[in-house]
């Protein structure tokens, strides 16, 4: 297969998973001020900061409204991670690599983009929200079920999950750097209910704020929440998770092509350090330091990937 | 009145349409209007589209679909694929000619500074013979009906005609929607083209190539108003769809940068313009092409389809010429006939044209999809005045023909069926061996009374029958 469309299929999911987990965000933030009287703008802007665009969005706007952050997040054309922007590139990519799709994985895109395209034509009504949000969640999660379904398990497969994986790796370390401070056990106070629904918000924002009482069984603790998004195996959308299916992704294209790259060293001692770790010496240790480095080392082997497959012109 | 291909003065059907006609009456109108729906519904999920250039809000439209077939009798085929035949032949011939002993130039039948200072002629192509042969390998010959027998060829596209994707797509749609008729009607089948296709470019592998040749579609991209039809003929041949960014001259070879190393391609089914294949020799500023390509290509380790170069051909400027061309190398009179046609480029002539102008058609000499032409009778006082302007200021780009009186087939609209202005371009490949698949794209001008087809300007498509006899 063309290192282009091994580089199309990757972008291709990266850019469907950043929307889902955009729209996660603007529904984490929207419960928080639903829950609070004051202090909104506060949460719509580490809202922005986990989504990476905060820079990008203060230079087009003074202040951080609740209105302009979710129409920022949700449908800006000039904010390339808004879930319309995100959409749109899936689906050029989608195009680009059409040859490489089933009819099936390339018409849940299609329409995808389609659909959003002409809901977002203007901004969205703030009642209208919560069926747009998950209208999303729906369209991202029939083209997941439509890839899962009909692909042929194969190279291209390999390269939309590592695609998919390494997008959500990054996803979770930021949205937990963003948050971090109010995992330090420093100024955390046990009990308070501000705590609560700071922690609360963290796992919203990765769908795990059920699943957490399943595996701890407690109320909320934040070695647990870091615990359970950094180190659980289990938890589809923690590091370790990712580095899992990331390492088994890289493992296929080895033994199909007969050969070893730099990346699988990288990815392979990442899922190493993510098995071996210690939630508390992490924290002991430093949160911040430690997402910081990973979210290096995720960087790092996305461009060992696309340097052995040759996703781009040397 | 125009000569409508369904229906007779008195409203019965023509013989071809016999078998439909009767289908049809039979059939509710709100079922048919639903169908139509429905057949957009499809075109626009799989994303069926065209790019439109130069509007704002330009993006990807939808190219309407009509659901009544364009229907032609195997006998009216026959005539038509004969006179087509020729002309491919006569079209390579030429081509081989003026890249080699300009034998026609000599003759005086051609004159030289048409074909030498034409910028679709290309000097590196000069004694250069491309494998097998061939020059033109695909072509969409545009043609137009304007009675019972009379048949006209609009245009020869030799370089890279498009429209393909939406013959094989208007049959599919038809065959799901309506399959009875295909049981009531014996229709020719054309989906076998992708499969003619790779045949066709693979026997026009390079003499060097040992055994299976590696053949790969290159495309400007997604971005291109193609772009669906490179993506659908890659897709349905097997084949990569390639970018320039994705080819490199290696060795002496064009080979595609895959995810395991480079590998050669033997035959290039190019659907980029010449000017921007090959940075080096033509456009330096193309990002589309391929660094070194013409070298690889004269060096003969590489098909190009269609050749570099081929553009002349089907040049506006030449196609007058097409009578002579046709005559001079195949030795007999054209079976069918050309437009006849204006060369603004002589001062009389011109004189002609300027005062004729409100009956003529006038189009640009290098253009194409119906921009920058002008439609005499359908235009305003103004805007003809601008038109002549610019005809008088640069005469030799453009030439004109009279207005034909275009056949109709009827559309589907709200109050039943109405008659719109046609015309057809059948596919031809050439290999060893010439190949017209039996139909084509049928364009349809969806507004009453007009006669500009082109999708870029609002035209439609139907599906296209050629009936077994």
């Amino acid at each position: 297969m063309l290192g282009r469309t091994a580089n199309g299929l990757f972008w291709m999911f990266r850019y469907i998973e950043r929307a889902e987990n955009t729209a996660r965000l603007i529904d984490a933030g929207l419960r928080m001020s639903l829950t609070r009287m004051e202090g909104q703008e506060e949460d719509w802007d580490s809202v922005l900061r986990s989504a990476g665009v905060h820079g990008n969005y203060l230079q087009q706007h003074d202040e951080v409204t609740s209105a302009d952050a979710i129409n920022f997040l949700l449908r800006d054309k000039s904010n390339p991670s808004s879930i319309v922007s995100a959409i749109e590139a899936a689906r050029n990519n989608g195009r680009m690599v059409r040859t490489a799709l089933t009819r099936e994985a390339w018409e849940s895109v299609n329409e995808c983009y389609l659909t959003l395209k002409s809901r977002h034509s203007r901004r969205v009504q703030s009642a209208d929200l919560p069926a747009v949000i998950d209208e999303i969640k729906q369209r991202t999660g029939l083209i997941r079920g439509a890839f899962h379904g009909t692909m042929l398990r194969n190279e291209l497969f390999n390269f939309a999950r590592i695609g998919t994986f390494i997008e959500r790796a990054d996803n979770t370390s930021r949205i937990l750097d963003v948050k971090y401070y109010v995992l330090l056990p420093s100024v955390s106070h046990v009990g308070s209910s501000l705590d609560n629904v700071q922690w609360e918000s963290i796992l919203r924002s990765v769908s795990a704020h059920r699943s957490y009482g399943w595996v701890y069984d407690d109320d909320y603790k934040p070695s647990h929440i870091a615990d359970f998004l950094i180190l659980n195996g289990r938890m589809p959308r923690s590091l370790a998770y990712c580095y899992d299916k990331i390492n088994s992704n890289l493992g296929y294209l080895e033994r199909e092509y007969g050969t070893r790259h730099p990346a699988h060293e990288t990815a392979a001692s990442t899922l190493a350090m993510l098995r071996a770790g210690e939630i508390q010496a992490i924290m002991d240790s430093g949160l911040h330091e430690f997402l910081e480095g990973f979210i290096g080392q995720n960087n790092r082997v996305a461009a060992e990937i696309a340097e052995a497959y040759r996703f781009y012109q040397d | 009145m125009p000569f409508d291909e369904m229906l007779t003065a008195d409203d019965s059907p023509r013989k071809p349409y016999e078998g439909y006609f009767r289908w049809h009456s039979e059939q509710k109108a709100s079922d048919l209007i639903k169908k139509s729906r429905d057949a957009e519904n499809v075109f626009r999920k799989t994303g069926i589209t065209f790019a439109v250039y130069g509007k704002e809000n330009a993006g990807e439209r939808l190219i309407p679909f009509d659901v009544i077939p364009r229907i032609i009798a195997g006998s009216e085929w026959r005539k038509l694929a004969q006179g087509i035949e020729q002309r491919v032949v006569a079209l390579n011939a030429f081509l081989d000619d003026i890249y080699h002993k300009q034998e026609i130039i000599k003759a005086g039948r051609i004159p030289r500074e048409l074909i030498e200072k034409n910028d679709a002629f290309l000097p590196e192509m000069i004694g250069m013979r491309p494998p097998g042969g061939v020059y033109t390998h695909v072509i969409g010959t545009d043609i137009v009906r304007t009675g019972e027998n009379q048949f006209y060829v609009l245009e020869d596209n030799a370089r890279t005609p498009s429209g393909v994707s939406y013959m094989l797509e208007n049959r599919e749609t038809m065959m799901q929607m309506f399959p009875e008729l295909f049981h009531l009607n014996r229709v020719r089948p054309v989906e076998n083209y992708p499969k003619l296709l790779r045949q066709s470019l693979s026997a026009l592998a390079p003499p060097g190539c040992d055994g299976k040749p590696r053949i790969a579609v290159l495309t400007p991209g997604i971005f291109n108003s193609a772009f669906y039809e490179h993506a659908f003929l890659a897709d349905q041949m097997g084949v990569e769809l390639v970018e320039g960014s994705d080819l490199k001259v290696m060795d002496g070879k064009v080979k595609m940068r895959t995810t395991k190393g480079y590998e050669a391609i033997d035959v290039l089914y190019r659907r980029v313009d010449d000017d921007f294949l090959d940075p080096l020799t033509f456009r330096p500023d193309s990002a589309l092409g391929v660094p070194g390509i013409m070298d690889v290509y004269r060096a003969g380790n590489i098909t190009i389809a269609n050749a570099p170069g081929t553009g002349i051909a089907d040049d506006k400027a030449i196609y007058s010429y097409m009578p002579e061309i046709v005559q001079f190398y195949t030795g007999r009179k054209p079976i069918l006939e050309n437009v006849p046609t204006y060369r603004c480029s002589e001062p009389d002539t011109l004189q002609y044209v300027l005062d004729n102008l409100a009956e003529l058609v006038v189009k640009e000499v290098h253009g194409s999809g119906g921009y920058g032409m002008l439609v005499g009778p359908a235009a305003s006082k103004r805007e003809r005045t601008e038109f002549a302007a610019k005809l008088k200021s640069r005469p030799g780009n453009y030439i004109a023909q009279p207005t034909l009186s275009l056949s109709t087939v009827p559309i589907l609209v709200k109050k039943g069926i109405a008659p719109r202005h046609v015309d057809l371009r059948p596919f031809v490949l050439v290999s060893n061996k010439v190949q017209i698949i039996p139909g084509g794209l049928t364009r349809v001008a969806l507004k009453e009374g007009s006669l500009v087809v082109n999708s870029s300007q609002g035209g439609g498509t139907k599906d296209t029958w050629v009936l077994e006899d």
